[in-house]
């Protein structure tokens, strides 16, 4: 408990500053963390939560403060120092090498590359006993490749439980989870806690920060502008302080579903990769309609992303637009059809960084007047267009000339969002459209995508977050292994029914009713 | 030590390493000089006159410049869309052979239609080089750096067949040389009396077009965008492939235009000596300018001063040209490390 002696402090930041040129990214940010204790970091992107962790890790060096573990300081940039310190990290991207097995890539690193061999027996007895403790099972001997998600976190755990970590930090760890995997690391973490262990857990999930914290931090431009303890507040009052103002939830009335306006019948596409393909697939998009598709991440997603969005052709069966099967199927012919596409990771498909702002806004447009004639641009049309962007979505920039990767991830969803808004789009494929944005930018997106299905369009929401899907459909489907579950009307599916669903349970069912 | 992202560097940080690399170039080649037992200062001052102390040395110096600014153009175009093109040497021949082949004699036209017609048929053929990697690598995957670059060997052993062969000059001792160019196959000089000739006015035009289609056209977006962020560009309903293809016509033209300003311009006949590795120069002279159309020309005047002021020097002091080529070096590598200074700090433990 806090109250207790300063020896069971486990690790302290003291005004920790760190700034990137002109940004402060770390504004005399300090933080205590007790023995046997969770501490819920918060903040919006951009806050200064991973720049945080980065220094604590050794990844950064801070240009003032200190960090301590267990009392002693911790030299400054230096990761090793801090694992061998006692400090382990879960990142979001898992760092593990898949053609390995779990034994493999949980001893990597741990004994002297001078050492001939490993002890294999004691690291099998040893990586058994905590996966005993921790409730962490995962076969030894399995290939990391042939994990699910939830495992390989359950290896990035045990990768640092196997080193003697004191101190786990976790980064959106429940990001890639379903409901029930979530249930079992909650399990986990306060099994942790139990055996003495401190977790500082990031996450955007607020009912997942109340479950599971002691005391909850958030930052704010870089400044802690809350700490205190989780029983004392609430969801709201958490969203409140982390936006530094009222935060409005849309409020979703249900949709007048319309006329089909894209379907697919019978849809099947190749796998790829570790990555199941689409198995004949049957889908209804209909107007005035927002239809929500739950699952696990890499369950088929993308491929349904890419099919609507015209980036791969069925394989076998059709897709069609206004009931009229579509051949000819393309990136361009899908924009040309009225399709609104917010691609899933807007880094690396939905801009190019290096671009300003108005050669990003006219990516999907730039071979149509006013944007060019004859093979000539029109930059001042483009700088216009980006102008209106920035104005009417409310893009917080310096101005059209900027480029666009000095924009934080909600600007830039922003700017994206206006790009393929301002034509009123009939149909919008928004694949995880609000994923790491801050609550404002969530807000702000989601009001969209429910005036465009007031307005007649016809929206398919991508989301791994249940709330989310839950929040705004007005139909929900659940993918899993490329297949796809009977439709489910608003209101009548609990979470925990829908997670049944997302672990592949029933789709037998699913597909007799359907012939 | 580490590095860290600038954000938004400044102006003094973005001019300031390039400058400091020049100088340490200095720096290292007078070393190098005083290790070759000569005054540094002196051979520096040698290789500056060599190369624009006098009418005639700055004339030979923009001689040099022409080919390096067409195939240092070429270079740049592929590589701002991500096309390695390793083929420039090729592709140099491809358009000097076009124009050993109609220059002498086969087509007696007057210079205003032969001089355009020979130009165009010769970037033809250094398109058509290049044509066959870009689709290999658009169709089937195949990486063009292997392929272009051992293309540039082929095409070279096939230029010695024909200048053994059917090409050989009758009249040419026995040497392989092709026969020379009738008068109106050969570009005039811009000035009378001066050996300067339009090859340098063509690059010069040449840059500002290429410009130009980076700019302001949508050819030039498309190119950009497919090299700066092929995934993106492809989502958009960018013909990632059809831009790539047109890429290659492009860069494989220009590179061509390097061989014809040579022979049209300088030589008047085709041997195997008519380029000292100008496609693979072009590629140092296209990162100097950072890819950028008209950096190009100060980069080939630059590299091609550092040429000419070297052999001049030679001559004079004694010491081994080789410290152009060391010089050429020194300061690509130092602009590489110069232009990672400008957007990564380093800190050091």
């Amino acid at each position: 408990m806090p109250d207790d002696t300063e020896a069971q402090v486990v690790l302290r930041l003291d005004r920790i500053t760190k700034t990137f040129g002109a940004l402060t990214a770390n504004d005399s940010v300090s933080l205590t963390l007790q023995k046997g204790e969770v501490i819920a970091l918060l903040g919006e992107n951009g806050a200064g939560k991973t720049t945080l962790m980065n220094i604590l890790f050794g990844q950064y060096t801070a240009d003032s403060g200190r960090v301590e573990v267990m009392g002693a300081a911790l030299p400054p940039g230096n990761p090793r120092a801090a694992l061998e310190a006692g400090v382990g990290m879960v990142h979001q991207h898992f760092t593990l090498a898949e053609n390995m097995t779990v034994l493999e890539n949980v001893t990597l690193g741990t004994h002297s590359l001078c050492a001939l061999g490993l002890d294999r027996a004691a690291a099998h007895a040893r990586l058994a006993q905590l996966a005993g403790d921790f409730g962490l099972s995962v076969d030894p001997d399995a290939r990391v490749g042939a994990l699910t998600v939830g495992e390989r976190q359950r290896v990035e755990i045990l990768k640092a439980l196997y080193r003697d970590a004191r101190i786990l930090i976790l980064d959106e760890p429940t990001a890639v989870l379903t409901p029930q995997e979530t249930t079992d690391l909650f399990d986990t973490l306060r099994k942790a806690v139990a055996l003495g262990l401190s977790i500082i857990f990031i996450s955007h999930k607020l009912h997942e920060v109340m479950t599971i914290s002691d005391r909850v931090v958030i930052l704010r431009h870089g400044k802690v502008v809350h700490e205190g303890a989780t029983s004392g507040t609430d969801r709201r009052d958490l969203a409140d302080r982390m936006v530094g103002g009222r935060v409005t939830v849309p409020k979703a009335a249900p949709g007048i579903p319309g006329a089909p306006l894209l379907s697919l019948r019978d849809v099947s596409t190749p796998d790829r990769g570790n990555a199941p393909g689409l198995k004949a697939l049957n889908l209804t998009l209909s107007a005035g309609q927002i239809t929500g598709l739950a699952g696990v991440s890499g369950n088929g997603q993308a491929a349904l992303a890419d099919l609507v969005g015209g980036m791969i052709r069925p394989a076998v069966g059709a897709l069609a637009l206004n009931d009229a099967e579509v051949l000819h199927w393309t990136p361009r012919a899908a924009i040309h059809a009225g399709i609104a596409r917010i691609p899933e990771d807007r880094h690396k498909t939905g801009t190019i960084a290096d671009f300003d702002l108005s050669e990003n806004a006219i990516l999907e447009t730039y071979r149509d007047a006013p944007f060019s004639r004859h093979g000539w641009m029109n930059w001042r049309a483009a700088r216009d267009f980006a102008a209106r962007i920035i104005t009417s979505y409310d893009v917080r920039c310096p101005g059209p000339a900027t480029r666009i990767r000095l924009l934080s991830g909600g600007n830039m969803q922003k700017l994206i969002l206006g790009r393929v808004m301002e034509g009123a789009p009939q149909i919008i494929l928004a694949n995880q459209p609000v994923r790491g944005l801050d609550i404002g930018a969530v807000n702000y997106v989601h009001s969209q995508l429910l005036a465009a299905r007031d307005r007649g369009a016809a929206v398919l929401l991508i989301s791994e977050d249940l709330d989310e899907i839950m929040a705004l459909s007005d139909v929900i489907h659940v993918i899993s292994e490329g297949r796809l579950s009977p439709p489910f009307a608003r209101g009548t599916m609990s979470p925990a029914d829908l997670g049944v669903w997302m672990t592949g349970e029933g789709y037998d069912e699913g597909a007799a009713h359907a012939s | 030590m580490r590095l860290e992202p600038i954000a938004n560097p400044s102006l003094a940080r973005t001019l300031a390493p390039p400058a400091l690399a020049l100088t340490a170039t200095v720096v290292i080649a007078s070393l190098l000089a005083m290790l070759a037992g000569a005054n540094p200062f002196s051979v520096l001052g040698l290789i500056l006159k060599g190369a624009f102390g006098s009418k005639f040395a700055v004339l030979e110096t923009l001689n040099r410049a022409t080919p390096l600014i067409f195939t240092g153009l070429a270079i740049a175009v592929a590589f701002r869309a991500r096309l390695w093109n390793i083929g420039a040497e090729a592709q140099l021949y491809a358009g000097a052979l076009v124009v050993a082949v109609l220059g002498a004699g086969i087509l007696d036209w007057p210079a205003i239609l032969l001089l355009p017609t020979m130009a165009i048929l010769a970037m033809i053929a250094g398109a058509i080089l290049l044509l066959i990697p870009a689709l290999l690598k658009v169709r089937l995957g195949v990486d063009e750096v292997v392929t272009t670059l051992l293309i540039n060997f082929i095409f070279l052993l096939f230029v010695s067949m024909l200048l053994e062969g059917v090409l050989k000059d009758p009249m040419g001792m026995g040497w392989p040389k092709s026969p020379r160019l009738i008068p109106e196959a050969r570009l005039p000089r811009i000035v009378q009396g001066l050996r300067l000739h339009w090859g340098f006015g063509l690059a010069l035009i040449a840059a500002l077009i290429v410009w130009v289609i980076s700019a302001r056209t949508t050819l030039g977006y498309e190119m950009r965008a497919v090299g700066l962020n092929r995934n993106a560009a492809e989502f958009a309903g960018i013909p990632v492939g059809r831009v790539l293809i047109k890429t290659a016509l492009l860069s494989g033209g220009l590179a061509a235009l390097a061989g014809f300003s040579e022979v049209a311009g300088l030589k008047g006949n085709l041997t195997l000596d008519l380029s000292p590795g100008f496609g693979y120069t072009g590629i140092i002279v296209a990162m100097l300018a950072l890819l950028n159309p008209l950096g190009v020309i100060a980069a080939a005047l630059f590299v091609a001063g550092i040429f000419v002021g070297a052999d001049s020097m030679s001559r004079a002091v004694g010491v081994p040209t080789y410290l152009a080529d060391i010089m050429l070096a020194t300061a690509l590598l130092l602009m590489v490390v110069a232009i990672l200074l400008t957007r990564f700090r380093v800190i050091r433990e």
